[in-house]
């Protein structure tokens, strides 16, 4: 078998792109600001010489290409997952010092919001996961965290209630799946165009909801209390681990337990192997005595209610508001994270997780007022969602029956 | 345990596809269900398993009338069925499609991997099968594949076993095998009904045999009964099972195919530098079990075939590289494996689909206007000589039997000037009458001094038709045979080992 040479490809176009930058890195030092305020021990910013750390990166990316190129070319066989992270790696560091050359980058604040903007991303991944995993495509992610949003905002607003904004919106989310899981499942129609359908109704009926009814009363509907920053004793004030995964807000805890819950329900328990045999071959599961409809209704309402729950976020946690079609496509940067980690809700996670990073990043450099104009920082991340999709997922095979839909005979 | 089907009656739509069908399976005996395909013995199967509801009679377990909303119940009640299409997940290892729906399990519904794996080798080690619990499935090869097919239906302690058209996609050596597993289970007690159409098997291993024809049973046969007798039991009239066609009256090599070579879209090796030469009047068969290459060997040759190197030589024309048009235009008749897919467009009328190849040109078309006078005077001619059973020319293809779609094909390929014939599984899925008739059309076209290349996977189609027997494996021809070779030697190459 021939090895895809869609990795090294991506790697020589990447690293040569990396050669363009690195020259240019101005500016004498870099200096890297790990400690923050609830540290147990004080930890001095490092200094780097910018040119000199950019140039050590470029050689790791060079080491990691050459080696993929060898593999692919000569050896015929897979580039390792573990050099691609080397490369990304390098190449992100050489990216940084290029940005933050001469001013102070805070290292551990920068991966603190990091995670924080990829909750939604996350949620909404594992909806999708969900979802693909038992035979329907999720396009109508977007559509699940935006209803989410709304539905948070309101019932917050209402009630005064952090819990009940969330579980509002895990309602929400779940009842906007079960149109699709209807749609697909009873009625057999395009998954796809069901999703983007879904998607397009709820941008519309948030959107008039919000201009005839919250704008009018923001105070009552619209203005509801945000999630509170949580620090856990003693783990909260570990360095940089602290910070950035223990001094969150509920929603992030909630979303650490999400991942770990559907990873072990997927891959572990008779639930997921059900799950995941009817996302293969239906037919398969329905003469073993499982009830293929059921388990489809099943999981794609779940996930509808975890992206429901993610879109909490974009009003409780991050604006404390709700703003028209205020998802701003996350819906679909979930749904890349999904295929990037390859229908896996961990692997999905990390890449959410980047995706979440060159948002945040966005945020940073315009605060330390970076050489790129600010135009392109917000492409940023659909730049990386395309070239991380498009070029290094390579051949990944999703769940065999996801978008057929299953007609017993 | 005793079963029994006592006037089951099923329907679709005006089409009754079972009619009153009565059937005993008693534990420790194999009772074949015989039947052309079309006949109805998967439906009556599907409808005791479950599947399918039926609209009349009764299914009786242990005198106890029974129903089964579902297989999940017909499993409960200890019914396991080996599928013709096997019910396996290809990314899920052998221990977890083993134990889907009945999952051994720890507290909190986590799956109990051990237990799983131990499930597998406890019941393979019973029936000697090496199996590894943690193999994936779609890296097996089919006759492993069943194996775990059967391992998943004893896992739930069926008593009555149902094997559906097991046969299909083994090699003699697999089928043997099957046998010999199938006797097994019937000394460890088991009922076992076996459904196929294939005679040989069933003279093999049957302690009873019920025939069924159209829908209804016809009546019991004994194994002792000899082939021609089942045959016509079978098809309702006297068969002649033989191909009847004189030596062959070979010229000189028209067709010539050297070092082909083909890679799969996901870079596999599907054609390993095949070489071959086929004679005017010659039938060449590539003979082999289905998914080592022939279905792209045959692609190649037509032109839908990527990334192909080599060379395909006709009257000393090469093909290779150019585009289907052109090679059809060369002369090259091409009756694809799936007539359905590839062969016919089902929503076309007989008329237009017998012009698929030629809507372009006299006598069908006119500059960019279609002469349909002409067109519906050579479908009503075809209609005729071709024997084609339809209401007229503007029934549609999908409203056909396999038998008729297969003869509508047929009659478009051979009224073109053919210089080549090439035939992926001709009689695939057809009930004998048009077997024959496919047959003789194949035969004359050989005669007309054309050379013949057949895809068979059936071995005796492939000995019987064939005036060469050429063997594929993994993308290799393996060997080039005479038809009378042994049937032991053909399946040895069958199953990759060279002579």
């Amino acid at each position: 078998m021939k090895q895809s040479k869609k990795t090294p490809i991506a790697l020589i176009v990447l690293l040569l792109a990396a050669s363009l930058i690195v020259p240019n890195v101005g500016g004498e030092q870099l200096e890297v600001q790990i400690a923050t305020r609830t540290d147990l021990f004080p930890i001095p910013n490092i200094i780097l010489p910018s040119q000199g750390f950019a140039t050590v990166m470029l050689a790791l990316m060079l080491a990691m290409t050459a080696l993929s190129v060898y593999l692919t070319f000569v050896r015929n066989k897979k580039t390792p997952l573990i050099a691609v992270i080397a490369f990304s790696f390098g190449l992100i560091m050489a990216v940084l010092a290029w940005l933050f050359s001469g001013a102070t980058m805070t290292f551990t604040t920068l991966l603190a919001g990091s995670l924080a903007l990829a909750v939604p991303l996350i949620f909404g991944s594992l909806s999708g996961a969900l979802s693909e995993r038992v035979g329907i495509i999720n396009i109508a992610i977007e559509g699940q965290l935006l209803a989410g949003a709304f539905t948070s905002a309101l019932v917050a607003s209402v009630t005064d209630s952090v819990l009940l904004g969330i579980l509002a919106a895990m309602i929400a989310g779940a009842l906007v799946a079960s149109i699709l899981a209807v749609f697909s499942i009873k009625y057999l129609v395009d998954q796809i165009i069901t999703g983007v359908v879904i998607n397009v109704l709820i941008i519309g009926l948030t959107s008039f909801l919000f201009s005839t009814l919250l704008a009018d009363n923001i105070s009552l509907l619209n203005q509801p209390p945000r999630f509170e920053r949580i620090s856990i004793p003693l783990l909260g004030q570990i360095p940089v681990i602290g910070p950035v995964l223990f001094n969150q807000t509920l929603i992030v805890y909630l979303m650490y337990l999400a991942v770990a819950g559907v990873f072990l329900a997927l891959f572990k328990t008779r639930w997921g192997l059900r799950l995941r045999s009817v996302g293969e071959y239906p037919k398969a599961s329905d003469t073993v005595g499982i009830n293929v409809f059921r388990t489809r209704y099943m999981s794609v309402m779940i996930g509808g209610a975890l992206a429901g729950l993610g879109g909490s976020f974009f009003t409780l946690g991050q604006v404390g508001a709700f703003g028209k079609e205020m998802t701003n496509g996350a819906g679909y940067i979930a749904l890349a994270a999904l295929i990037f980690g390859r229908w896996n809700p961990v692997y999905a996670a990390m890449a959410a997780l980047l995706f979440g990073f060159a948002l945040n990043l966005q945020y940073a450099l315009q605060i330390v007022g970076s050489p790129l104009p600010s135009e392109f920082l917000l492409m940023l991340p659909y730049v990386l969602t395309v070239v991380a999709v498009a070029g290094l997922v390579g051949k990944v095979k999703g769940p065999a029956a996801a978008g057929k839909p299953y007609v017993k005979s | 345990m005793r079963l029994e089907l006592k006037g089951i009656t099923k329907k679709f739509g005006d089409f009754t596809a079972n009619d009153q069908i009565d059937l005993v399976a008693e534990s420790g005996e194999i009772h074949c269900l015989l039947g052309e395909n079309g006949a109805g013995k998967s439906t009556l199967m599907n409808v005791l398993y479950g599947l399918y509801q039926a609209d009349g009679g009764e299914v009786i377990l242990d005198g106890k009338p029974t129903k089964f909303a579902g297989p999940g119940e017909a499993m409960k009640a200890g019914i396991g069925m080996v599928h013709q299409h096997f019910m396996l997940i290809p990314v899920f290892t052998v221990a977890e499609n083993v134990i889907l729906g009945h999952e051994p399990t720890k507290p909190l519904g986590f799956l109990d991997v051990e237990k799983a794996r131990e499930l597998v080798r406890e019941i393979s080690s019973r029936f000697g099968f090496d199996i590894d619990p943690d193999a994936v499935v779609g890296d097996l090869p089919v006759g492993v594949q069943q194996r775990v097919e059967i391992i998943k239906a004893l896992i739930s302690d069926a008593q009555v076993l149902i094997f559906d058209e097991p046969t299909a996609v083994l090699t003699p050596q697999e089928t043997d095998e099957l046998m010999e597993i199938m006797r097994q289970l019937k000394d460890e007690g088991k009922a076992i009904v076996f459904i196929t159409h294939k005679l040989r098997e069933v003279k093999e291993v049957a302690d009873k045999i019920t025939v069924i024809r159209l829908g209804k049973v016809v009546g019991q046969a004994k194994p002792s009964d000899t082939t021609e007798q089942l045959a016509s039991m079978m098809v309702g009239r006297e068969v002649d099972l033989s191909v009847n066609k004189d030596p062959a009256n070979l010229g000189e090599a028209s067709f010539q195919v050297q070092n082909l070579t083909a890679f799969s879209p996901s870079g596999n090796k599907v054609l390993d530098d095949v070489s071959f030469e086929v004679q005017r009047g010659e039938i060449f068969v590539i003979a082999g079990v289905q998914g080592n290459g022939q279905t792209e060997l045959a692609e190649s040759i037509l032109g839908i075939q990527d990334k192909v190197s080599g060379s395909i030589k006709l009257e000393g024309k090469e093909l290779l590289g150019k585009s289907v048009k052109k090679v059809l235009d060369s002369g090259v008749g091409f009756v694809p494996e799936d007539r359905t897919e590839d062969g016919l467009v089902a929503d076309f009328t007989i008329a237009e689909n017998l012009m698929l190849d030629r809507s372009d040109r006299p006598p069908f078309a006119k500059g960019i206007q279609l002469q349909l006078k002409n067109l519906h005077e050579f479908a009503g001619q075809k209609l005729k000589s071709f024997d084609i059973r339809a209401r007229s020319i503007f029934s549609k293809a999908n409203q056909l039997s396999g038998g008729n779609q297969q003869k509508v094909v047929l009659a478009r390929e051979l009224s073109r000037d053919l210089k080549l014939l090439i035939a992926s599984q001709p009689t695939r899925g057809l009930d004998v009458g048009s077997i024959e008739f496919v047959h003789e059309q194949i035969v004359a076209a050989r005669d007309s001094g054309i050379p013949v290349v057949i895809i068979a996977t059936e071995l005796d189609e492939a000995t019987q038709l064939g005036d060469r027997v050429a063997v594929m494996y993994k993308g290799k021809i393996v060997g080039v045979v005479s038809p009378d070779t042994q049937r032991e030697e053909l399946g040895k190459l069958m199953a990759g080992i060279s002579a």
